[in-house]
C-alpha cells in the first residue's frame, strides 16, 4: 500500500487538530504557528503528538519536535514516518 | 490514619483499596511539601495495609500523572543558600523521597499505578515503584532530567534497569524523548491500555481481582519477583549530588525555569 501524499497528512492533521482543540477546521492553515493559532503550550503539543501518533499509527520522537511550530513542516516530518 | 486530604494528595479506602490521589498544580511537581505529604503516607501504611489489600495511586488533574520533580523549587532553593548547604539540601531530599519510594515499592499489597497524560521524570518514578501500571491512551513517559545534565534521582534507573531491557533503558534516558501508551506497552513498562480517562476505573477491576489472593500470598511472590536494587538505588543518590554540583545544572535549571515560551517541556 502507498502512503498517503503530504497534502493528505497534512489535511489529516488540521482536521485532528481542530477536533481535539475545538478550532473550526477553516481558520486553520498549513503555515499557522499551531502554538499561536490552537493558544496550546508544550504540554498540550505532547497531547497533539500522542494523537497524531495514534492516529497515523507512528512513533515520532518528540526531539523532532524541536523547533517546529507550524502544521506544514509538522506533516513533514510525519510523512518522513509513513 | 485511613483517609487524608491535603495540598498535594489525599488517600482514603474505597472497596478495601487505598486510593492515593495526586492533585498539586499545574501536574503534580514533586517538592518539599508533596514530599511531607508523601511521608505521611508511608507513615500511615502500616495500618492501611491491614485494611485493605490493594494501593492504586492516580491523579486528579487533567494535564497527567505528575510532570515530576519540581524544578523550580530545586533552583529557587539553590539560588538562595550557600552552594555547599544546598549540596547537603539536595541529598537530604533524596534520601528522605528514597525512604518514601522504597516503603511503596515494598508495600506487600498489590500497587497499581492509574496514569494518564504526562507521566514523567519524578513522576515516571513514582509509576515505576509500582506492581502495576494501568495506562490511559493519552499517557506519556519521559526521563528528560539528561537536558538539565542530571539523571533521574527518585530510583529511576536502578528500577527501569529491573524491569525493562537495558537498550530501551538507554534510548530512554540518552535521547530524553518521551514514549506514548503503545510504545510503553510494547517494551513491558505498561501492562494495561485503557481509553482515555478510563485509568482509574480499569486499575479499580485489576485490585477487585487482587483482592481474591491471600495477602501473605501476595507479599511472598513479590518479595520473590520484585527485588528491590538498593545498591544501585544509594549510587544513584551519590550519582546524582555529583552531576547537581557543576555548575552545568545551574544553568539547565536557571534556563527551564526562566523559560517564558511555549516549548519548555519539549526536548
Amino acid at each position: 500500500m502507498s502512503a498517503p501524499t503530504i497534502d493528505h497528512t497534512l489535511d489529516e492533521i488540521l482536521k485532528l487538530a481542530a477536533s481535539h482543540f475545538k478550532v473550526p477546521r477553516e481558520k486553520l492553515t498549513p503555515d499557522d504557528d499551531f502554538f499561536k493559532t490552537l493558544g496550546i503550550d508544550s504540554l498540550q503539543a505532547l497531547d497533539l503528538l500522542t494523537r497524531i501518533e495514534h492516529h497515523f499509527r507512528i512513533e515520532l520522537p518528540d526531539y523532532e519536535l524541536q523547533g517546529v511550530s507550524d502544521f506544514r513542516t509538522l506533516a513533514n516530518r510525519i510523512q518522513a514516518r509513513l | 490514619m485511613n483517609a487524608f486530604s491535603g495540598q498535594t494528595l489525599s488517600w482514603q479506602i474505597v472497596n478495601g483499596v487505598t486510593e492515593l490521589a495526586l492533585h498539586r498544580d499545574p501536574c503534580n511537581e514533586i517538592g518539599s511539601l508533596t514530599l511531607d505529604e508523601l511521608e505521611k503516607f508511608a507513615a500511615a501504611l502500616p495500618e492501611l495495609e491491614n485494611n485493605s489489600h490493594a494501593l492504586i495511586v492516580h491523579s486528579t488533574l487533567k494535564a497527567g500523572f505528575s510532570a515530576g520533580a519540581d524544578l523550580r523549587e530545586l533552583f529557587q532553593r539553590g539560588q538562595a543558600m550557600e552552594k555547599s548547604a544546598a549540596r547537603r539540601g539536595v541529598r537530604e531530599f533524596l534520601e528522605r523521597i528514597h525512604c518514601v519510594m522504597n516503603t511503596l515499592d515494598a508495600l506487600p499489597l498489590t500497587t497499581i499505578a492509574a496514569v494518564h497524560g504526562v507521566t514523567f521524570g519524578g513522576g515516571f518514578e513514582l509509576a515505576l515503584v509500582c506492581d502495576i501500571i494501568v495506562a490511559d491512551r493519552t499517557a506519556r513517559f519521559c526521563f528528560p532530567e539528561l537536558r538539565l545534565g542530571l539523571i533521574p534521582g527518585f530510583g529511576g534507573i536502578p528500577r527501569l534497569k529491573r524491569d525493562l531491557g537495558n537498550a530501551v533503558v538507554r534510548d530512554l534516558l540518552l535521547t530524553g524523548r518521551s514514549f506514548n501508551v503503545m510504545k510503553a506497552q510494547q517494551i513491558g513498562l505498561v501492562s494495561q491500555i485503557a481509553a482515555e480517562g478510563e485509568a482509574l476505573r480499569v486499575a479499580r477491576a485489576t485490585a477487585s481481582q487482587a483482592a481474591k489472593f491471600e495477602k501473605r500470598t501476595v507479599a511472598t511472590a513479590k518479595e520473590f519477583v520484585k527485588p528491590i536494587p538498593y545498591e544501585e538505588l544509594k549510587r544513584e543518590i551519590d550519582i546524582f549530588c555529583d552531576l547537581y554540583s557543576r555548575p552545568a545544572v545551574e544553568q539547565g535549571l536557571r534556563k527551564f525555569v526562566e523559560n517564558e515560551g511555549v516549548q519548555p517541556y519539549l526536548p
